[in-house]
């Protein structure tokens, strides 16, 4: 059924597809360590106490700066999500004041279905605020951002799957700072060693390295809820750093559990299907020469 | 191929509908007796493929427009609301923007396969035009739907893309304005976009009615090359290729679904889920990767030929490089069809898909150092295959002898 020809033109093609998105390569990116997802992988699922744990760093430090627009109070106790209850997400909610000019005074208290309240009003109160540079918004930053490989290790990535390369970025990005501009600081055009603009902080991994945001989370910095019976999380950047990556991954991503439940049955759905179509072809042609 | 049909009406009311409408008749004639060459192999089943993926996206698409906002202060974030809100939305969503991938892997495998067996070769030149007039409204479709979710990429590209047309002479400049309905790409340009993106899928499927047409009057080309002769050499269409295709299509939904469920976005790019900022230039701008053969060749003419500025000519070569297509028929002068007889084409045949994937390769690398040259040296090469290569083998090869008829050579094959 399949000549040599037809396993070229398959390779052929093969190739071109997976040639596509080389795209980004460009310029030596450092290297980012790619680190071990629960929602990576055909049966991933988020884990629930990481999410919990991403979230209290998201509500104690990040939020305090960046806004997630596109997340209400709501979708914090729905399925596949750090799965608070929905007593508990009525009462976070009514912890916040919500800006509703048909309320008396102009604000009230939040409920389930209000959006995540942002920091600022303005896009311009939010510049001034940090020295002019704008905090971007969480909801869907974890796929906003990614890890390029560099020939050919990108092909393999269209065959696992591999989608995880915004929180790879985020982990990197919040352990890749320096006090001081390091040695391995690329050198400008002219050969003058790199200086860092006045309020901006050296990241290895953030582009052109000179970043605003001054290093967000230090060990030790946020206390985790110990349950009883189970391990404690150790309090490091590490750690805090992978837990808010994971939460802003379900945060662009909520629908990623039930997305790769449903996407494992299609596909064995599509295997069996293929094989008796197959099976049903071979009959239908049997004794006729093709 | 007409009046091969053995259809008698077998009851009152089907009498009654033959004799003003004989769409039974028609459907009986053309979507199952219609006569099939035997040894068809599985990259003929690209076509009923490509139906489906039309099929697909206009079915998806139609729902998606249920809850997509057309306005530059709203897009990006309706986008999110189907995948976040609506039912089913994250899926359809997904498929949509999956399935404008897995149409163009299609098409090109489509193409490919037109090429070497000399689809497009007389009596079929109608159809292979009507088939390169479809791959340029797919292209315009898909690039104005990539526009829509409003991202980085999405107004870059619309602003990149749109500005080749100002290399024009003359009309250039209003031609430029009219398409972005203004000076720059901002809201007037996204609304005709969305318009558009929604005509030109229904346009798509009146010019595949006729591609279907005009495969219906010669018949279906196979890999021999060689003319059906008499019933000997076909199949009814119905159930032998009906099947055939049905088998193909799941197949081809497997790593459809792969990507819809395990990896949505990897085709994509991560910048396209930031809002579109006409201030903020992305570092790279890189079109999607079924555009990077043609953007490849776009970008390697950097230079000005007598008084043509390197702009207008970048634009002459992206242009002819798909119009060129158009002139196939006559280019190729060799008067046999299939590759499989003819040994010096298909060499060149391999080489020149090399080259195709090369040029999709450097359209994505960025445009200095060695990749500048090697995109001249595959632009080179893109055209000397239809310019020269093509007209010259016909006159200089000697292909291989030709089996009398399909099924001589389908006998010979089995007991080989």
């Amino acid at each position: 059924m399949f000549n040599t020809k037809t396993i070229l033109a398959t390779v052929a093609i093969l190739a071109g597809l997976a040639g596509m998105p080389a795209a980004q390569a460009a310029e030596e990116a450092p290297h980012i360590e790619k680190q071990s997802w629960s929602f990576a992988g055909i049966f991933g699922t988020y884990d629930q106490n990481q999410l919990q744990r991403g979230f209290q760093v998201f509500r104690e430090v990040c939020s305090s700066c960046h806004s997630a627009r596109l997340i209400s109070f709501r979708n914090l106790a729905e399925e596949g999500g750090p799965g608070f209850s929905e007593e508990q997400v009525k009462a976070l909610a009514a912890e916040y004041d919500i800006a509703d000019s048909t309320a008396d005074g102009g604000t009230r208290k939040g409920v389930a279905a209000d959006r995540w309240p942002s920091p600022f009003a303005t896009e311009q109160d939010a510049r001034d605020a940090n020295g002019g540079a704008l905090p971007p918004d969480f909801s869907v930053l974890a796929k906003a951002r990614g890890v390029h490989d560099a020939f050919p290790f990108w092909i393999f990535n269209y065959f696992t799957g591999y989608s995880e390369g915004g929180p790879d970025y985020i982990h990197a990005l919040l352990n890749g700072y320096h006090e001081e501009v390091p040695e391995s600081a690329p050198h400008n055009a002219d050969g003058t060693p790199f200086e860092l603009p006045e309020g901006k902080y050296y990241n290895d991994y953030f582009p052109g390295h000179a970043i605003g945001m001054a290093p967000p989370l230090q060990d030790g910095q946020i206390s985790y809820e110990v349950a009883e019976g189970e391990a404690a999380v150790p309090l490091t950047v590490d750690q805090y750093s992978k837990d808010v990556a994971a939460f802003m991954m379900w945060m662009a991503e909520p629908g990623l559990v039930s997305r790769k439940q449903t996407g494992f049955a299609v596909l064995l759905f599509l295997v069996l299907f293929a094989g008796l179509m197959y099976g049903t072809k071979r009959k239908i042609w049997a004794g006729i020469e093709h | 191929m007409s009046e091969h049909s053995t259809y008698t009406p077998g009851s009152g009311i089907e009498k009654w509908l033959d004799e003003r409408l004989p769409i039974i008749r028609f459907s009986k004639e053309h979507l199952m007796d219609f006569p099939t060459p035997k040894n068809l192999n599985y990259w003929w089943t690209f076509g009923a493929i490509l139906v489906m993926c039309l099929l697909v996206q206009i079915v998806t698409g139609v729902i998606l427009a249920m809850h997509y906002t057309p306005n530059i202060a709203m897009a990006f974030d309706s986008v999110e609301h189907i995948r976040r809100d609506v039912n089913g939305g994250r899926i359809i969503q997904a498929t949509h923007a999956v399935g404008a991938s897995m149409f163009f892997a299609a098409v090109y495998i489509h193409i490919f396969r037109g090429m070497y067996f000399g689809s497009y070769k007389a009596p079929r030149e109608i159809l292979w035009i009507l088939g390169v007039l479809i791959f340029l409204l797919m292209m315009a479709t898909a690039f104005m739907g990539y526009v829509l979710p409003w991202g980085q990429m999405s107004g870059w590209a619309a602003t990149v893309i749109t500005n080749i047309f100002a290399a024009i002479p003359v009309i250039g400049t209003p031609l430029l304005e009219l398409l972005r309905g203004g000076f720059s790409v901002g809201n007037p340009t996204l609304n005709r976009f969305f318009s558009l993106h929604y005509l030109l899928p229904f346009v798509i499927a009146a010019v595949v009615a006729l591609h279907i047409w005009a495969l219906h009057v010669p018949g279906n080309n196979n890999p021999t090359g060689v003319d059906v002769k008499d019933s000997r050499d076909t199949l009814p269409f119905h159930p032998y290729y009906t099947m055939k295709d049905l088998f193909g299509m799941v197949l081809f939904m497997i790593p459809f679904a792969w990507f819809i469920f395990f990896a949505p976005d990897i085709l994509g790019h991560p910048d396209n889920y930031i809002q579109f900022d006409s201030q903020v230039t992305p570092a790279h701008i890189v079109p999607e990767w079924y555009f990077l053969p043609f953007y490849a060749i776009l970008r390697a003419i950097d230079f000005n030929l007598l008084f043509i500025d390197s702009k207008l000519l970048g634009v002459i070569f992206f242009g002819g490089s798909i119009l060129i297509l158009f002139l196939l028929p006559w280019l190729d002068t060799s008067k046999v069809r299939s590759g499989n007889f003819r040994p010096m084409f298909r060499w060149f045949y391999w080489l020149f898909v090399i080259n195709f994937v090369a040029l999709t390769y450097l359209g994505a690398q960025p445009a200095d150092g060695i990749y500048v040259l090697l995109s001249k040296i595959c632009t080179a090469y893109y055209f000397i295959h239809f310019i020269v290569i093509l007209p010259v083998l016909g006159r200089i090869e000697t292909p291989r002898p030709l089996p009398t008829s399909i099924s001589e050579s389908v006998l010979s094959k089995s007991h080989a």
